[in-house]
């Protein structure tokens, strides 16, 4: 039973990663979604580089936040669609497990390529090397706690009509905690500080979100089946 | 373990405020197909629903092997195969790994072999590598039902509208895949619009009303 699970959880996985490579151009453009919203700000506030590298964490981590809601409504609704996840919900195999693979696949091509990108984003901002490495640990940890989050609301919304907007009304307002403490990241260390406490918050969110929202993201997900 | 029989007992299905049937019992022999029959929403789609436990009814149980389907789902679903309205097919895959991944979903180990087969059984060889964002409605719904015959290892098959959008020669090949699953003594349970012809087969008929 064990080693079914494990090879569905990688079938489900291999398939949604193999889906976006298909549909390429989806994933680009939340990618470019995501490099513009930040390069826009040092056009429009100025090159001051002491107010841009105040600004720089707040920037990226809403970029970051941004550009995983506009990726979310893709979760689930193509699988609701076309009759794949009544087929999902059907296996024999726990439906959060598999839901959590389709997370985790949405994070790879969403969240990650995210995280890459940061540090070359964040010379714009002038930022000091340290603080970029501070940046992008805290936005692995911390984007994939997005994708967690965001899956429960993307499940909950299927089928509701305006969802992409209901979506962010209900999901920016959990991300909020992410925010605080995936930018207060970066911060601190611009100014010195110990960012270590900071992290840490941020590896317990991932701790907590991994191992309690698949469970409600697949009761959501039998519910918009029902 | 006991017999495969399937078997609704006093089954209310409401949608909405609408009451789509109530009282509904019937019983499901080994080797027997049932076949749902009814006027567009009587509930055919939503029984099949709550057959296959994607949704909970209103009152009454599904009974299955003699024990209530939703009490020990998983065991229930590892013995299921069911074709929803929806094809449950990605367009943006080609019609192998379609059939591919939905064979592993089902938990179904079959070689790449026997997934070129079942493809070329039912008319699609040549077809198995584009996406079959490319083929045709029927052609689509061919790649959906091909799973049929990989379906030997599944002893009840719930299947909505499986006739629709096929041809003539993709309905015979249906018609023998489920007389295969009745001499192995599987139950089938389906609704269809069309009059097929199912003669020589053990069919039981269950008329919605409205």
């Amino acid at each position: 039973m064990s080693g079914s699970l494990a090879s569905m959880f990688v079938a489900v996985l291999r398939r949604d990663l193999l889906l976006a490579l298909r549909r390429r151009s989806d994933v680009l453009t939340t990618f470019f979604f995501f490099i513009i919203v930040v390069s826009l700000f040092p056009l429009g506030v100025g090159p001051e580089p002491n107010t841009l590298r105040a600004i720089a964490p707040g920037v990226v981590w809403v970029a970051a936040l941004l550009t995983s809601m506009l990726a979310l409504s893709r979760l689930f609704a193509g699988d609701f669609a076309d009759g794949t996840l009544e087929q999902l919900a059907l296996a024999p195999q726990p439906l959060g497990i598999l839901v959590l693979a389709k997370t985790l696949a949405h994070w790879l091509v969403t969240g990650l390529p995210l995280v890459l990108i940061a540090p070359v984003l964040g010379l714009q901002f002038d930022l000091p090397g340290g603080a970029l490495w501070v940046m992008t640990t805290a936005l692995l940890l911390g984007t994939p706690v997005l994708s967690l989050v965001g899956a429960v609301g993307a499940a909950l919304t299927l089928g509701v009509r305006g969802a992409s907007a209901l979506l962010a009304i209900l999901v920016l307002p959990l991300y909020v905690p992410v925010l605080i403490f995936g930018a207060g990241a970066a911060s601190a260390s611009v100014s010195g500080m110990s960012v270590a406490g900071y992290l840490s918050l941020l590896g317990a969110f991932l701790l907590i979100a991994a191992a309690l929202s698949p469970w409600a993201t697949a009761a959501a997900v039998r519910i918009a089946l029902e | 373990m006991a017999n495969a029989v399937l078997e609704a007992v006093e089954l209310e299905c409401l949608r909405g405020e609408r009451r789509l049937f109530r009282g509904l019992s019937f019983v499901a022999e080994p080797a027997s197909l049932l076949w749902v029959v009814g006027a567009n929403g009587t509930g055919k789609t939503s029984l099949l629903r709550i057959l296959s436990t994607l949704l909970p009814p209103e009152s009454g149980e599904v009974r299955w092997r003699g024990e209530n389907a939703r009490a020990q789902r998983e065991a229930f679903r590892a013995e299921l195969l069911y074709l929803g309205h929806a094809a449950a097919v990605k367009d943006d895959l080609t019609a192998l790994e379609n059939l591919d991944f939905a064979l592993r979903q089902h938990g179904v180990d079959a070689s790449e072999r026997q997934v070129l087969d079942a493809l070329e059984e039912f008319g699609l060889a040549g077809l198995e590598g584009l996406p079959v964002r490319a083929l045709s409605q029927g052609q689509k719904r061919r790649v959906a039902l091909a799973r049929l015959a990989l379906g030997q290892s599944k002893p009840l098959w719930v299947l909505d509208e499986p006739f629709n959008a096929l041809d003539a020669v993709a309905v015979s090949l249906v018609r023998r895949r489920l007389a295969g699953q009745l001499e192995r003594g599987g139950v089938v349970v389906l609704t269809s619009h069309q009059d097929v012809d199912l003669a020589g087969l053990r069919v039981q008929r269950l008329a919605l009303d409205a």
